[in-house]
């Protein structure tokens, strides 16, 4: 019936190819979801007249949020009643994204009650999505979901639901645990999540290693990035038995250091760790013979944002390190004067690395009360944003 | 605090309705003129922001999205179908 109903020749062609398809998998949940005929119609008129067919819904939500629901609407509901009513629902991830088996099958079922069945795991921001109900099932959704543990994440002009690498649960790079953290400023800061209080929305990710998982440094507005701040862990039995087994360290290794801060004398490899900049890549080369230090914490940074409104920043460092017990409060006493400069000066749709930008990064911080230190700049004389005064 | 939270939220909601159509506000727009009228030493933030969410919980208000989070009234959503 779906096949004869609706044709996708242009859809089709995106089925071709070794890759996934969300064309191949929407028409699998057609003998499931009513739905699934008339959203691939609108997508294929789409194509064939090279014209969206969605309208921005303002207002939906659920009562007392401003975040978590995204309206949709068909401007040709008539040709496709069934995607009338389109609204995604952001629902907030667990932290490093672990679920059991039975979470995935409650969050499942609710779905196919209340809306297409069809989902996104996960959205760029890291929630789950759930793609596609009507105005009336919002709050019938929203009810099943608190019941069963979960709540709705952030949109619009709130803070976005924070998102972690799996951290210590898996990785023993982790120079703290960013899946506490990330439940922390969750639970923390509920009210910034739910009702937005922002010019715009507001990002915090977790990475637990300067590897970065979660690309905090390219999205987020507030980068969290574990680092150590003493010696790389060497275990120089491990060095020779990678280079037993073939591993040219001096090519692959030293050859790679951004700082060229590692010797190596065919037996017995030399790290400099004045010189080192935490890329990871040595460790990464050899994860047995080298291991992050044992003074663990964080580099804060700021300013990051994917291209909308203007072009894509990568953020910039604020606190160089803060040690891993001491993060959370950190994190806090610096948050508010972030957020209470943005709110002052911010313009609508303003993230806070364009304002930074705009007013300059040594305005900022003498306006959040710290002081420029090294480690902010790549190189000297690379970022004259600072200017040191005589001291007569 | 020189008001009450309720009263707070009551001239919230007041301000909201009568920019209504003319001006999108803000959470931080109603805040700033709240502290504004009363001075920063008988209100904060925190004052500001529990009015709002009295404003939302009780439906009197609710967020609209149009390039950005603002408050508003209820109303009927121009772009869903009739």
């Amino acid at each position: 019936m779906a096949d004869e109903k609706v044709q996708t020749k242009l859809l089709d062609e995106l089925e071709k190819g070794p890759w996934p398809s969300f064309v191949t998998e929407i028409k699998k949940a057609r003998k499931v979801s009513p739905v699934c005929d008339d959203l691939l119609g609108q997508l294929e008129l789409s194509y064939e007249e090279k014209v969206g067919h969605w309208k921005h819904g303002g207002i939906v939500g659920v009562m007392g949020y401003g975040g978590g629901v995204i309206g949709r609407y068909s401007d040709v509901p008539d040709k496709f009643p069934n995607v009338a009513h389109f609204h995604t629902m952001r629902v907030n991830q667990p932290s490093g994204w672990f679920y059991t088996s039975n979470a995935l099958r409650t969050l499942c079922d609710i779905w196919d009650r209340h809306g297409s069945g069809l989902t996104n795991m996960h959205g760029s921001t890291g929630d789950i999505v759930f793609l596609g109900t009507k105005t009336d099932e919002l709050e019938p959704c929203f009810k099943e979901l608190t019941e069963a543990g979960f709540d709705l994440g952030g949109s619009g002009s709130c803070m976005r639901t924070p998102s972690a690498c799996v951290g210590k649960a898996r990785c023993e790079w982790a120079c703290y645990d960013t899946m506490k953290m990330c439940n922390d400023i969750t639970h923390e800061y509920q009210d910034e999540l739910h009702r937005p209080p922002f010019p715009y929305k507001f990002k915090f990710k977790f990475s637990g290693c300067p590897n970065d998982c979660v690309a905090s440094i390219a999205r987020a507005d507030l980068s969290v990035i574990g680092t150590w701040k003493d010696d790389i862990q060497q275990n120089d039995a491990e060095v020779a038995a990678y280079a037993a087994k073939g591993l040219d360290i001096q090519e692959d290794v030293c050859g790679r250091c951004p700082t060229r801060c590692m010797k190596w004398d065919g037996k017995k490899l030399t790290i400099n760790n004045r010189e080192c900049v935490r890329c990871m890549h040595c460790i990464n080369a050899m994860p047995k013979a080298l291991a992050p230090g044992k003074e663990r914490g964080a580099t804060l940074l700021i300013g990051a944002k994917a291209p909308i409104v203007q072009g894509a920043l990568l953020s910039s460092v604020l606190v160089p390190f803060v040690p891993a017990d001491e993060l959370m409060d950190t994190i806090k006493e610096l948050i508010s004067r972030v957020w209470d400069f943005w709110d002052e000066y911010g313009k609508n749709r303003e993230r806070v690395g364009e304002l930074i930008q705009r007013v300059g990064m040594g305005n900022f911080l003498d306006a959040i009360g710290l002081d420029p230190v090294p480690e902010m700049i790549t190189a000297p004389r690379d970022n004259p944003y600072i200017y040191f005064k005589d001291e007569a | 605090m020189a008001v009450t939270t309720e009263q707070l939220a009551e001239e919230m909601y007041q301000m909201v309705k009568e920019t209504m159509g003319k001006k999108n506000l803000k959470a931080g727009d109603l805040t700033k003129a709240m502290i504004a009228k009363y001075g920063e030493g008988e209100l904060t933030k925190d004052d500001c922001k529990h009015a709002i969410r009295i404003l939302m919980d009780s439906g009197r208000c609710v967020y609209s999205y149009f390039g950005g989070s603002f408050i508003t009234l209820p109303h009927k959503e121009g772009s869903a179908p009739e």
